[in-house]
């Protein structure tokens, strides 16, 4: 009755092409985006803004970056923590030297290096595919997660390995409070959602979603399988670079290696088999997901806890396991296209409500 | 056919080579070098127990497990625990003949976890993308370590073999000092190509063995001469249950029962790009070069890498196996042994 575009006609090409077709959906996203930018920091606690705004906001960025990859072109990969590793140490090389670059700089910088690493490990998907492109992307993981452990220059001969970053400073403005970092994540997580969506409706999307539903096809057709499979593997682990960029210096602000371990690389494949392949929403929404389901199950045994039944913080953990895996194999089972699916299937039920069909 | 005859040879060749002339670089002693070679063969064994249920499994199902580390914990978990526990349950004598029931009891608890996960994992999601069945299996692991842990326990636990944890020397008339060996390691050894000729056995000679084959072979052949799919699914995952049951006893007597196993097992998926997905005996192969290669590399090539680069400490062992398997997969995909049909793009 409310979600219905009957009424909406579209007169030009412009109109035709817009990406969100229908108004209804037009009012919800910038309704959503101005929540998000000017209600957001006068609500939400700094507690909020650490452990559950920027980490997710930061989260989905790398989740779209691998649902390009796994979702839109089909290639599997086991390690794309590995190329969030290399975008946060890029710019932090970047940030010690050259000091005064201009943050945004430094973050489009360590994107491409991010993506030039992933060309590289990219590069057996042109002969291999599926399960053995997993082996090789586990090698990624394991070499960086070693590389960065073990090569003193990139860590900047810290004696510890680990590395600190300064705070963030942008046209005079300082990144310093939760606040701020997450207006500014917010803003660059909005223009690489567009830029996304854009590219998957574009030449290289499409493409990328010819060689995932059919190699053989799509080469037929004149899609070239080297060239879309590595922008595709490019692509990813630009927005991974970009995402690991900004969880090193905004999130964390020092990390060891083992803050980019092969169990994020899972976490994030996780993410985007609950939230929905091949959807930027679903990306979204699987971060969400991952990223407040620890914190659900913590509260619920706090309360367990109040109510006399004694739960150790151990089983939580181990629960988390539990629920984590049963929850993919129900998705793969029940929906392989995930949360995003579920919230399309409504979309279309509800364009026909309060009328059957 | 010359390359794939002689494809492992040279690999090995080029390896024992590596070993040969790096004493005169490094300057150690050639018992040294020996040491560490049997070193690596040990260590070798162990990766091909793991890569041996990998195999198996996808041979017959064409399912990449990625679960089998987990399951190799799992069944280590249960193991060392139902050990511990029977003692007090049913009043049996501690030490071995507690063991030897607790074995009998994992065993049937892999073959039971073998019959959920073809019910609840497979059968829904039979006939679709690899991709999927990976990440099935991605979930399973989870959900294993997670169960694992819940029942068992999250500590690390002891398998007691009853076997001393001295080291002995032997060719103490070749070499100077002889070469160290654990006695441990010696019986895994045994046990591992036990296992290995048990399954060689049960392959070749029993009807059920030769249904697993036929099953390999050709999925809608052996349906059409009246194989059930099904249940040879759950034959091939508890013979995997099985195969991670010992892996697990030997690992967990070497190093403990505790959560590493499950990562340790990750090192049987280069073990397996390496030997080929489809070949048993290039498992143990592939298991016994990254074991012997990774070893050499750590001890032989780790000082001059370390002192070339300024490295903060080795450790090449973590990775060396993976960039193997990469190298591996652009040059030769379907691995020493496996066949050359391939998913080649």
């Amino acid at each position: 009755m409310f979600y219905r575009e009957n009424g909406q006609f579209k007169s030009n090409y412009t109109e035709d092409q817009q990406i969100l077709g229908i108004r209804q959906d037009r009012w919800f996203i910038f309704g959503l985006i101005a929540f998000a930018a000017c209600a957001m920091p006068y609500i939400a606690s700094d507690y909020m803004f650490r452990a559950i705004l920027i980490p997710f906001l930061i989260v989905s960025l790398a989740a779209i970056g691998l649902n390009l990859l796994v979702g839109y072109c089909g290639q599997i990969s086991l390690g794309h923590a590995a190329f969030m590793a290399v975008g946060a140490y890029a710019a932090y090389n970047l940030v010690v030297h050259f000091p005064g670059l201009n943050f945004i700089v430094v973050l489009v910088l360590a994107g491409l290096i991010s993506a030039l690493v992933g060309i590289f490990f990219g590069l057996p998907s042109l002969q291999i595919k599926g399960l053995y492109l997993g082996v090789a992307t586990l090698a990624a993981q394991f070499f960086v997660d070693w590389v960065f452990a073990r090569v003193k220059w990139f860590t900047n001969y810290s004696p510890s390995g680990s590395v600190s970053t300064a705070t963030v400073e942008l046209f005079g403005w300082t990144i310093d409070t939760p606040i701020k970092k997450y207006l500014f994540i917010l803003a660059v997580v909005i223009v690489f959602t567009l830029m996304a969506k854009n590219l998957v409706r574009g030449h290289i999307g499409r493409s990328w979603m010819a060689m995932r539903d059919m190699d053989v096809a799509a080469e037929v057709i004149g899609i070239r399988p080297m060239y879309a499979k590595l922008t595709a593997f490019a692509v990813s682990a630009f927005y991974a670079g970009v995402a690991g960029a900004l969880w090193g210096f905004l999130h964390l602000g020092s990390w060891e290696p083992a803050a980019f371990s092969i169990n994020f690389s899972l976490n994030l494949l996780f993410m985007i088999i609950i939230g929905g392949m091949g959807s930027i929403l679903g990306s979204f929404i699987g971060a969400a997901f991952i990223v407040l389901l620890p914190l659900f199950l913590n509260q619920t045994l706090l309360l367990l806890n109040k109510l006399g039944m004694n739960v150790g913080t151990a089983m939580a953990s181990h629960l988390e396991f539990m629920i984590f895996g049963a929850l993919i194999v129900f998705f793969l089972i029940v929906e392989p296209l995930g949360i995003a699916r579920l919230w399309a299937v409504a979309k279309e039920k509800l364009r026909l409500w309060p009328f059957p069909h | 056919m010359a390359t794939k005859k002689n494809g492992p040879v040279i690999t090995l060749g080029v390896i024992l080579g590596i070993g040969l002339a790096a004493p005169r670089f490094t300057g150690s002693a050639p018992g040294f070098y020996l040491e560490v070679l049997l070193g690596g063969l040990m260590a070798g064994g162990l990766y091909s127990l793991v890569a041996l249920g990998f195999v198996l499994i996808f041979k017959a199902s064409g399912v990449f497990n990625f679960a089998q580390g987990a399951m190799v914990l799992f069944a280590a978990l249960a193991l060392a625990r139902l050990a511990e526990w029977l003692p007090g349950w049913v009043g049996i004598p501690a030490g071995l003949p507690a063991l030897a029931l607790a074995f009998v009891l994992a065993t049937g608890i892999m073959v039971a976890l073998a019959w959920v996960i073809e019910r609840v994992v497979l059968r829904p999601l039979v006939a679709q993308d690899p991709a999927a069945l990976l990440m099935a299996t991605l979930g399973v692991t989870f959900f294993l370590d997670g169960f694992g842990q819940t029942i068992w326990g999250s500590d690390i636990y002891k398998i007691d073999l009853g076997i001393s944890k001295d080291p002995t020397f032997i060719l103490e008339s070749m070499f100077q000092g002889g070469i160290l060996v654990s006695k441990e390691d010696l019986v895994a050894t045994v046990i591992a190509a036990l296992l290995v000729l048990m399954l060689a056995i049960f392959f070749q000679k029993t009807a059920t063995g030769r249904a697993l084959r036929a099953v390999a072979d050709d999925h809608q052949a052996a349906q059409s001469i009246g194989i059930p799919l099904n249940r040879i699914w759950v034959i091939v995952w508890a013979v995997a249950g099985f195969v991670a049951l010992v892996a697990g006893m030997v690992w967990g007597a070497k190093l403990g029962v505790q959560f590493s196993l499950s990562q340790l097992a990750l090192k049987a998926l280069p073990v397996v790009i390496l030997g080929g997905f489809t070949s048993i005996p290039g498992a143990i192969l592939g298991g016994l070069i990254i074991g012997v290669g990774e070893k050499m590399a750590e001890v032989f090539l780790g000082p001059p890498v370390i002192k070339l680069f300024d490295l903060a400490g080795g450790g090449i062992e973590n990775w060396f196996a993976y960039v193997l398997a990469l190298l591996f997969l652009m040059v030769r995909p379907e691995g020493l042994f496996g066949e050359k049909h391939i998913d080649r793009v």
